[in-house]
Order: C-alpha cells, then structure tokens, then sequence
C-alpha cells in the first residue's frame, strides 16, 4: 500500500531539472561541500535543511555559479541544467543567472521604484521592446509575486518602503520578471513574521506550477509545508534525500532523525 | 534507548505519556482478570470492583488523548516522535475498549450467578481470558522494549483465541440445542465468549502499534480470519 500518497499528491510527475554529480567545495582548507550528488526535478518544491554550517547555502550557490564571486571558492564535480553543462567555459554566468534566479534571506530591494526593481532584468536582458510590453512584464512579475494588489497604486513610490513581507515579495517577483526557469531560495522567510512568512509559502506553492524551486530553510515545519522533497544535509555531506512525507515520518538514515527530531543542532 | 531532545520537556512529556499508558495497561491487566474471576466464581463483590475500575481507565484515557494533542500542537513532532504520538492515541483507545469489553463481561456475573451453572464453560472462558491477558501484557512489554519480535508473536497467538472461541461457540450450540433452558444462559456465555476474543483483537491492534512505532512500515497481510462463527450458521 503507497501510504505516502495523500502526503505526496501535491507532487507533480517530474523530470530532472538540475543534476550534480560528484560535486565537491572548497572554501580553502575548508572542506564545505563533499561529493554529493542529487537530481532536483520540475516543477517541485525541493528544500534543503541541515544545522547551521552544514553547507546549504554553499551548495545553493553553486547552482547558478554564485560562488565565482568568492575568490578562495573552488567548485569541482558536475551540475547540469536540462543536461548541460552550468560550468562549461562557454556558458555566460550572467545569462546563467537568467535561467536560475535567486532570492536571499534578507529582502533586498534596490533603492528605486517599485516598477523600476521588477523592470531591471527584464531591461538588462533587453526582455521588452516598448514601454508597454515592460508595462506588462512588470504587471505579470508583481502578480506572480502576489503582491500586485497591494502595489499597483504606487508603482512609482520606492520599494525600500514597503512591510518586511512585501519587500520578500517584491524581491520574488523581481527574482521571477527575467522569466527564470529555476527559483533558488535561501531562508527567504527568516527575517519575516508569521503572517508575512504564510503568504510567501503560499506564493512558493503557486510559483512550482511554472518554476522548479530550491529552497533552504532553517524551518523544519516550512520545509514539510511547503516542499515535496527534502535535502538533509550534515557536515557538508547530504545525508539523504527522498519524498518529504518519507523524511519526516520515516526518515532512513538516524542522522535525519536526530535532526529532524531535535536531537541534534 | 535514543539520544534526548534538545529541549528537555519534549523528553520529559513523551515520558509522561508512555508513563500513563503502562499505568493503564495495568489496570486493564487487573481487570480482565477480576472479570474472569468473577464469572467463574460468580463473585459479584469482584464484579463491581471491575466496573468501578473502568472509570479510572477512561480517565487515564482521556488524559492521554489531551496530552497527545498538547505535545502535536507544541512541538509538531515528526518521525519517531510522530509515530509515539500516534501511537499512544491508538493503543490508549484499545486499552479502553478492552477495559469495556472487561467491564461487559464482570455485568454478566450478576446475571449468570441467578441462574444454573452450563457445563464447564465458565473455566474454558477463564483459560481464554488468561491467554488474552498474557498477550496484553507482552504486548505492553513489547511496547517499552520497542521488541518487534515479542509484538509479531502476540499476533500470532491471537489466533490460538480465535480457536478457543470458535470451539466455545459450538459447544454452546449443542446445549442450546439439546435443552432450550439452556438458551437464555448460554446466549450470555456466548457474548462474554465473543467480548473476549474482541479484546484479543484489540490485543493484536496494540501490537501492531509496537511495529509500526519501531519500524514505521504497518504490518503487511490482513490475517485470514479465524472467526468462522459468521459463515458456520
Ligand atoms: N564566503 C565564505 N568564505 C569562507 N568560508 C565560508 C564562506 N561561506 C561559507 N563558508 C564555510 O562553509 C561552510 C558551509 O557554510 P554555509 O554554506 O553558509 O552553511 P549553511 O548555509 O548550511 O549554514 C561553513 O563551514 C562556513 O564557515
Ligand atoms: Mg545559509
């Protein structure tokens, strides 16, 4: 009998998305990252949990190249999106980063309008051809942000004024306007209330019907809420990784339970 | 037995729980037996004993299911700490139908003592109410010990209390058919037959609490029903 199936009907039949093989970091000496290998598909929610500096937002990172920024960074393995190749010489990191969006822990508007922080991808990747198709994609970003409502009357006042909740919001919807194919999320709940964070795990569930959607999250409750499968991650080694029902009603591997039972930090 | 929350009054709750349920399998030990006793001595002193009894058991039960309810809204357990939980619920709310199933048998004693002993019955009942109560109690211990094995072979022996009921169930037949006097008496013997192999059923569910605690998989197979009384008529 598949008693996981009332858990797991929210989850989509899915392809594989992204796929890291071998994928091992450095930080230096610091080992952060060792071998891990994962499939995250389509048009899922996956989160990643761990304790603290055990890796998770280092190997987020690596799914869009983010961590070329850090010079003592060395990413070794394979990641592929859609079968290619994310390292590859010829691969643009900017146009990478188009394809795989990110949104971060501590909402992070620019200091511009509220049309103007949803229009610079968009303008940037030369998205638009007039005023009104921006128009458009603005519009269409702010609602896949669930927050159209709230702003459509002030556009043009700036996003830095906004509730904690609604600046999260702008940023997805920002993250979501150069139509990305991948959503990476790192704790993007963390700095809002309770209310504010309901909203955002609403928005998570809807945004999976278009994007595939990596989340890291401290919450062991967020990532049971809102994912359909779950990353445990330990010490740099992702210990296991399986449907989010399983892992939180029986997981297989005693760390897991250790950690999602809070037995261990 | 594991490693201990990080919050310490997650432990000591869980605690607590599993503390209530052992107290109140004793009590329904105690009085699975008292009924028992009671039939057979038709001692109707013990037989108010066992449904005086059976309030503190629905008590305990009632505690467990609010500090069940108290520990999932507090501290969203998951994993092993879910399935205790769900666990405890479960087994608490067989417990108390085994308790008034108990209770139903001790009200037959008044009934019975009025009215001319059937054959040896009352001592074939007690023998299987002794089996029933065995089992609970290794379920029970099976439930502390987390011992998959003990608990697979409680529900197997749940099968041996079928047969005695099975063989019960047509000896009454031939007196009620040899003597219609009998019937009245035997009609009584009958549903106190049948509440304990309903309590050995109960028993079973216990012990398959205990292996999906431990392992998180439920037992597979439905028994083949031993009870052939429903299709022997
Ligand atoms: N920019 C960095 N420079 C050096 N070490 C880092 C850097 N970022 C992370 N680390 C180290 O890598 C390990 C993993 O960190 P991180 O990925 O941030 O974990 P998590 O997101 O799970 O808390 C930690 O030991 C951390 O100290
Ligand atoms: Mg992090």
């Amino acid at each position: 009998m598949n008693d996981m199936s009332t858990i797991e009907r929210g989850a989509k039949l899915s392809e594989t998305k992204v796929s890291a093989r071998g994928v091992n970091v450095h930080y230096g000496d610091t080992h952060a990252i060792k071998d891990v290998n994962v499939d995250i598909s389509n048009n899922n929610v996956t989160a990643f949990i761990g304790p603290s500096g055990c890796g998770k937002s280092t190997f987020l990172r690596c799914l869009n190249r983010m961590n070329d920024t850090i010079d003592i960074c060395r990413v070794d393995g394979a990641i592929q999106l859609d079968g290619q190749d994310i390292y590859d010489k010829r691969v643009d990191p900017v146009q990478l980063r188009a394809r795989v969006g990110m949104v971060f822990q501590k909402p992070n508007p620019f200091p511009k309008s509220i049309y103007d922080n949803v229009a610079y991808g968009p303008k940037i990747h030369g998205l638009a051809k007039s005023k009104s198709d921006m128009d458009d994609i603005v519009e269409r970003a702010l609602r896949r942000g669930a927050i159209w409502d709230e702003v459509k009357d002030r556009l043009h006042s700036t996003g830095t004024g906004l509730s904690g909740g609604q600046q999260q919001r702008l940023c997805i919807a920002r993250a979501v306007a150069t139509e990305p194919e991948v959503l990476l999320m790192d704790e993007p709940c963390s700095a809002l209330d309770p209310i504010a964070t309901a909203q955002v795990e609403e928005l998570i569930d809807e945004l999976r019907e278009n994007f595939t959607v990596v989340i890291v999250t401290h919450s062991m409750q967020q990532a049971a809420r809102v994912s359909q499968k779950t990353a445990f991650f330990h010490l740099g080694e992702l210990v296991e990784f399986g449907e989010t029902g399983q892992i939180f009603t029986k997981p297989e591997d005693p760390r897991t339970e250790s950690y999602i039972t809070g037995r261990i930090g | 037995m594991q490693e201990q929350h990080i919050a310490s009054a997650f432990d000591r709750d869980l605690e607590t729980i599993q503390a209530r349920i052992m107290k109140m399998g004793g009590l329904v030990e105690v009085s699975i037996m008292d009924a028992a006793r009671s039939l057979e001595t038709r001692d109707e002193e013990l037989a108010e004993q066992v449904r005086a009894n059976d309030k503190a058991i629905d008590a305990l039960e009632e505690m467990i299911n609010e500090e069940a309810a108290r520990v999932i809204a507090m501290r969203a357990p998951t994993a092993s700490d879910l399935r205790l939980i769900l666990s405890v619920t479960k087994i608490s709310g067989n417990l108390e139908r085994i308790g008034d199933l108990s209770k139903n048998l001790a009200k037959r004693t008044g009934v019975l003592a009025q009215m001319p002993p059937v054959g040896d019955s009352p001592a074939a009942m007690r023998r299987m109410a002794r089996e029933v109560e065995r089992m609970l109690k290794d379920a029970l211990d099976a439930y502390i010990q987390r011992d998959v094995e003990l608990a697979a072979d409680v529900i197997g022996r749940d099968h041996e209390v079928d047969q005695m009921y099975n063989t019960l169930f047509r000896e009454l037949l031939t007196f009620m058919m040899e003597d219609a006097r009998n019937i009245t008496p035997c009609m009584h013997l009958h549903f106190i037959a049948k509440n304990i192999e309903r309590m050995g059923d109960h028993v079973t569910s216990i012990a398959e609490q205990v292996i999906y605690l431990v392992t998180g998989e439920r037992p597979e197979d439905e028994r083949p029903k031993a009870d052939v009384t429903s299709v022997s008529l």
